[in-house]
C-alpha cells in the first residue's frame, strides 16, 4: 500500500503561496494594485546617451525597485517579501529580509520570505552568481522597503488627517506622536495599496546609524527551523501528485549519441513504465540536455535499476580521445611557447635575459566539479499545454528560456518554480537537467516526472571547472626587486559550451587575476595561448580566480625565496604604493560588469587587508618545527581577500591545518554573520580542492564517478579554527559601493597553503591536488 | 510483498520490493524528504537515520533488514525540533545550504548518545563520514559541543 501524506516540503514559492492563500484576494491588498504597465516601470533603463551600463542595469532585464512586484501586506500585519534570487546557502534569504525590514521598519520576523518564479520581464535580472545578489540589490530592496514605509505613512496620515512630516514608521508601527495615536501595519495596508507609488527621488532612506538589522550580527536564518527539521524543500524533494520518477543514462563523452540501444531487460525491473530517448544536441550544447536514454518509474531506485539494465551503444564523437596525461603534456607545450598577448607594459623581452637572476615556475591545476550536496535534480509537468517546473536552480529565467525553446513552446507557458538549491557552486548555474525533466514528462504526456541526477551523473556530467597550466617567469635585479613578469594562462575557455572554436580565455576569465595584477614592476606581459575544450567547461565558485590565483600567489613567494625576502613584506612590495587604478589600463575591460570609477583596482585595500590578516595570524612568530604560515591574496568580484594558512606537517607528510585566518574587504557589509560563514566555507572549499581535488578524464570519460574517487574534505581534516576578519566592520558608511562575498574567498585559500606547506618544509607544491606530494 | 517497518512510532505497511534501499522507501513512497540523497554509495552521510537509536546510511540498507527495527529520521528525532542538536544547530547559525545537516545532525544524535561529552577527536572520528560541501564543519563541532553541555538526549 502506498501512502500519500501529501507531504509536498518546497519551500513557500508564489505560485503555492497564491493556491494556499489567495493571491488576489484582500488578504494580499498591497499586492494587488500593480499596473499592467508595471514591466516598463523600473526595468531596465534604455541605453538613450549612448552611455555604458554597468553593475545590475547591465544585467539581463536589469534591477527593479517597485515595491508591489516584491511585497505584500496583510491585514493582520504580516509582511510577504518576494525574494529574486535563489539561496544555495549563501543566505541572500536572510540578508534581503534584514534590508527590507529595515527601510520598511518591520518588525523582521512578521515578514515572510516567498521564492519568487522565473520571470524576468516582471522581476528584472535573477541570475544568483557572480557574487553579485546583495552587490547589485543593497539599494533596490532598501528602495523598495522604504516605498513601502512611506505609502503607509501617506495611508496613516491621511486616516488621521494630519501632515504626513507628523508621522513615523517604527517598528510594525505608525506613530502619530503629537497625538499620541498609532496604527499597526496592517490596519492601513488596504488604504496604502491605493497611495501612488513613491518615485526614488521621494525615498527617505534611512540614515545607516539607525539601522536596526543591516550590519548588526547574529541574525537567524530565514530557514534555520526548516533545515534542522528536515522540512526545508530542494529542488530534488519535490513532490507532486501522481509524481514518477527518472534516470537517465547519458552518453559519456561529451558530444557523444546513442548508437544502439535495447531496453528488454529495463522494462522488466518492477516499478519501470517507459524508457525515452533524449536528442542530443549538438555541440557546443550550451545549457541544454546531453543525448541519452532516459528510465521513468514509479520510483527512484526502479528507475535505477532499470538504468542499470540498458544496453547501451554509444558514438562516442571527436572527443573520445580526450585524456588528461596527454591534455597536461598539450598544455604545458602552450605554456612554453609565446602565445596571444592579452597585456603588455614595458620591455619583458628586453628586461628578462639581462635580470640578475631569473625565476621560471609552471603550475597544473586540474579539473573540478562542483558537486552541491544536492544533485542536480528538477520535476516538470504539462497541463493543457502548460509546463510547470520546480527546479534547484540559480537562474530560473534561463531556465524557462530553454524549455521554451526545446520544447517549442511560448515564454508564458512555462512556470519555473525555484526551490532551495543544496548547495550551487556555479553547477546550477546551467539549467539542463530541468529541460531533461521537461522532456520526461513530455514522453508521459505531461504527468509529473522528476528527474534525479546520481552522484555518479553529476560526476561524470558536471560542467567542470577548467584545467590549466601557467606558466610563470621573473627576472629580479641585484636587490631583488622584480623587474620583470611574464605570465601565460592556457586553459580551455567557459565560451567554448557557447560558440565553437573558442580557444582563448574569455575577458572575464583573464579578468579574474590574470591580466589585472596591481604588481609593481616596469616590465609585465600577459599572454594567453588558446586550447581547445573536449568536455563541458563551466562555472566553479570563483571560477579562473582558482588558477590563475594559486599560480601568482605562489610565484611571489618563490620569487620572495629567491630574494631571500619574507614573502608577506615581498608581497606587499609588489603590490606597490597605495594608488587606484583603472582596471582598462590592466587590461581588464570586464571589471566584473562595474563601472571602473566606482570600483577601482585599489591597492591599499589589498595591502591594508594583507597586513591585517598577517598581524591576526601572528605572521613573523618563532619558527615552530614542522609548522608553517603561508600568504596569499586576491581582489575577486571587486572585494579585497587575503588569507594566511597555518599547517603543520609530520615526519611521515600528514598534513594538518591548525588555523586559518581570512579577512575580506567587502565595501559596507549587511550580514557579518553570513559574510562568516561564506568565509568559513571557501576557506574549506579552498582546502578541499588544492589537497584532495582532481577530476581526470580517460578515452573521454572521467575517471571518477562518486566521492571514492573525487574525494572532498570531510571533518576530520578541516582546519582546526577558522578566524574571519572583516575590514572596517561597524563602519556606517554605507555610501561605499558594495563587493562581492560569495566567491572571493577561494581563491587565496590554496596558494597560502602551499605557501605555508614550503615554509614548513622547504616543498614546493606546483601541482594541484597535493594529495600525497609530502609523503616519504 | 508485504512489509511492515516502524518508522517514527508509527507502523507502516508496504506492498513492494523488499531489496528497495530504505532511503528511496522514506523519500519517495513515505515522503520524507528530509532523509537526504547524496551519494547512494555509502560516503556522504547525507541519508543518514537512526536504526534503534544508532545512525546508518538509509541508502545502504534495504527494506527487508530494516524489518523489525525502530527506524527515526530527522522528521522524527523531535516532532517540535527541541532536540539539543537542532537548537545548537540554529544557535550557531550552522547550516549554509542546509543539504547534510539532517544526516549531520542524526550522525551527532548518535554520537551524543554513545558519548555525551565527545573531545575533538572523538567528534572528527564519528562524523568523518558526514560531507559538507559549504563547509561547516568548525561550526559543526562547536555545536556538537553546546549541545553536550545542554545535555542532549534522545
Amino acid at each position: 500500500m502506498i501512502h500519500d501524506r501529501n507531504a509536498t516540503p518546497s519551500i513557500e514559492n508564489i505560485s503555492r503561496r497564491s493556491a494556499l492563500l489567495g493571491l488576489g484576494t484582500a488578504s494580499f491588498v498591497l499586492a494587488l494594485r500593480l499596473p499592467a504597465d508595471a514591466d516598463e516601470s523600473n526595468g531596465a533603463k534604455k541605453e538613450v546617451d549612448g552611455t555604458k551600463k554597468y553593475a545590475g542595469d547591465a544585467m539581463p532585464n536589469g534591477i527593479r525597485n517597485d515595491p508591489r512586484l516584491f511585497l505584500a501586506l496583510a491585514p493582520d500585519g504580516t509582511v510577504t517579501f518576494i525574494c529574486i534570487r535563489s539561496d544555495m546557502g549563501q543566505g541572500v534569504r536572510t540578508g534581503f529580509r534584514m534590508i527590507v525590514a529595515d527601510e520598511l521598519e518591520a518588525d523582521l520576523n512578521r515578514i515572510k520570505v516567498v521564492q519568487a518564479q522565473g520571470d524576468e520581464p516582471k522581476y528584472g535580472n535573477q541570475d544568483t552568481d557572480g557574487s553579485r545578489s546583495t552587490r547589485h540589490h543593497f539599494y533596490a530592496v532598501r528602495q523598495v522597503g522604504a516605498s513601502m514605509r512611506l505609502m503607509l505613512e501617506e495611508a496613516a496620515a491621511q486616516k488621521w488627517g494630519v501632515s504626513v512630516s507628523e508621522v513615523e514608521a517604527v517598528n510594525h508601527e505608525i506613530l502619530h506622536r503629537p497625538s499620541n495615536r498609532k496604527l499597526g501595519f496592517g490596519d492601513v495596508a488596504e488604504a496604502a495599496s491605493a497611495m501612488p507609488v513613491p518615485t526614488p527621488e521621494q525615498l527617505n532612506l534611512k540614515d545607516p546609524s539607525k539601522f536596526r538589522y543591516i550590519g548588526h550580527d547574529d541574525q537567524q536564518l530565514a530557514d534555520g527551523f526548516n533545515i534542522v527539521t528536515g522540512k526545508a524543500g530542494y529542488g530534488i524533494d519535490t513532490r507532486l501528485d501522481g509524481l514518477l520518477y527518472a534516470v537517465i543514462l547519458r552518453a559519456p563523452v561529451y558530444g557523444g549519441t546513442i548508437k544502439t540501444f535495447d531496453a528488454t531487460e529495463t522494462m522488466k525491473v518492477p516499478g519501470v513504465l517507459k524508457v525515452v530517448t533524449v536528442d542530443p544536441t549538438p555541440i557546443p550544447s550550451e545549457f541544454m540536455p546531453l543525448a541519452g536514454v532516459g528510465v521513468i518509474a514509479t520510483n527512484t531506485w526502479a528507475a535505477i535499476k532499470g538504468r542499470e539494465k540498458l544496453q547501451v551503444t554509444w558514438d562516442d564523437g571527436a572527443n573520445g580521445t580526450y585524456a588528461s596525461d596527454t591534455y597536461k603534456t598539450e598544455l604545458q607545450a602552450l605554456a612554453r611557447k609565446p602565445g596571444l598577448v592579452v597585456r603588455n607594459v614595458g620591455d619583458v623581452d628586453g628586461t628578462l635575459p639581462k635580470a640578475a637572476r631569473k625565476v621560471e615556475a609552471e603550475y597544473y591545476i586540474p579539473h573540478l566539479a562542483q558537486a552541491p550536496m544536492e544533485p542536480p535534480a528538477a520535476a516538470a509537468r504539462i497541463v493543457d499545454g502548460h509546463c510547470e517546473i520546480w527546479a534547484c536552480v540559480q537562474s530560473p529565467q534561463a531556465t524557462r528560456d530553454r524549455v521554451v525553446k526545446r520544447l517549442g513552446l511560448k515564454n508564458e507557458d512555462v512556470t519555473v518554480n525555484v526551490t532551495l538549491l543544496g548547495g550551487g557552486f556555479g553547477r546550477k548555474s546551467k539549467p539542463d537537467f530541468a529541460v531533461e525533466a521537461a522532456l520526461m514528462s513530455k514522453a508521459m504526456d505531461g504527468k509529473p516526472v522528476k528527474v534525479t541526477w546520481t552522484r555518479e551523473d553529476d560526476l561524470t556530467h558536471s560542467y567542470f571547472h577548467t584545467v590549466s597550466v601557467e606558466h610563470l617567469e621573473a627576472g629580479l635585479d641585484a636587490s631583488g626587486k622584480t623587474v620583470a613578469y611574464l605570465h601565460r594562462t592556457v586553459a580551455p575557455t567557459i565560451f567554448s559550451i557557447f560558440k565553437p572554436d573558442q580557444t582563448h580565455e574569455a575577458p572575464f576569465e583573464l579578468g579574474m587575476g590574470a591580466v589585472n595584477v596591481p604588481w609593481n614592476v616596469p616590465n609585465l606581459r600577459v599572454e594567453n595561448p588558446g586550447v581547445a575544450a573536449h568536455t563541458r567547461i563551466g562555472w566553479f565558485r570563483s571560477v579562473s580566480n582558482i588558477p590563475h590565483s594559486f599560480a601568482i600567489q605562489s610565484f611571489i613567494a618563490e620569487l620572495a625565496a629567491a630574494a631571500g625576502r619574507d614573502p608577506k613584506d615581498y608581497l606587499i612590495e609588489m603590490i606597490g604604493p597605495d594608488r587606484l587604478i583603472d582596471p582598462i589600463t590592466q587590461g581588464d575591460s570586464w571589471n566584473h560588469g562595474e563601472d571602473p570609477k566606482l570600483y577601482p583596482y585599489d591597492t591599499g585595500r589589498l595591502r591594508r587587508v594583507v597586513e591585517r590578516v598577517a598581524s591576526e595570524a601572528g605572521w613573523g612568530r618563532k619558527p615552530i618545527e614542522g609548522r608553517g604560515l603561508g600568504i596569499a591574496c586576491v581582489h575577486a568580484f571587486v572585494s579585497y581577500t587575503a588569507a594566511v594558512v597555518d599547517v603543520a606537517v609530520d615526519k611521515s607528510g600528514q598534513l594538518t591545518i591548525p588555523r586559518v585566518d581570512i579577512g575580506i574587504d567587502c565595501g559596507p557589509v549587511v550580514n557579518p554573520e553570513r559574510v562568516r560563514a561564506q568565509l568559513e566555507g571557501a576557506v574549506i572549499q579552498g582546502v578541499s580542492l588544492a589537497t584532495l581535488g582532481e577530476i581526470s578524464f580517460k578515452n573521454g570519460r572521467t575517471e571518477q564517478s562518486n566521492f571514492d574517487g573525487y574525494e572532498v574534505t570531510r571533518i576530520d581534516a578541516a582546519p582546526r579554527e577558522i578566524h574571519v576578519h572583516i575590514m572596517d566592520l561597524g563602519s556606517k558608511d554605507y555610501s561605499r559601493p558594495l563587493g562581492g562575498v560569495g566567491e572571493p574567498g577561494v581563491p587565496p585559500v590554496a596558494p597560502a597553503l602551499t605557501n605555508a606547506i614550503f615554509a614548513a618544509t622547504g616543498k614546493r607544491i606546483r601541482n594541484l591536488p597535493i594529495r600525497d606530494q609530502l609523503a616519504g | 510483498m508485504d512489509i511492515t517497518l516502524t518508522v517514527n512510532g508509527n507502523a507502516l505497511q508496504f506492498d513492494g520490493e523488499e531489496d528497495m534501499p530504505l532511503l528511496w522507501y522514506l523519500r519517495d513512497i513515505e515522503g520524507l524528504t528530509g532523509t537526504k540523497f547524496g551519494c547512494g554509495a555509502g560516503l556522504c552521510g547525507a541519508c543518514t537515520v537512526h536504526l534503534d537509536g544508532s545512525a546508518v546510511r538509509a541508502c545502504q540498507i534495504s527494506l527487508k533488514d530494516a524489518v523489525g527495527h525502530k527506524i527515526t529520521t530527522i522528521e522524527g528525532l523531535s516532532p517540535q525540533g527541541k532536540h539539543a542538536l537542532q537548537i545548537a544547530w540554529q544557535h550557531a547559525n550552522v547550516p549554509q545550504c542546509g543539504y547534510c545537516q539532517p544526516g549531520q545532525i542524526m550522525q551527532a544524535a548518535s554520537l551524543l548518545k554513545d558519548t555525551p561529552h565527545p573531545s575533538d577527536a572523538q567528534i572528527d572520528e564519528a562524523m568523518s563520514g558526514n560531507i559538507c560541501r559549504c563547509g561547516t564543519y568548525t561550526r559543526i563541532r562547536a555545536a556538537i559541543k553546546e549541545a553536550a553541555n545542554m545535555g542532549a538526549s534522545l
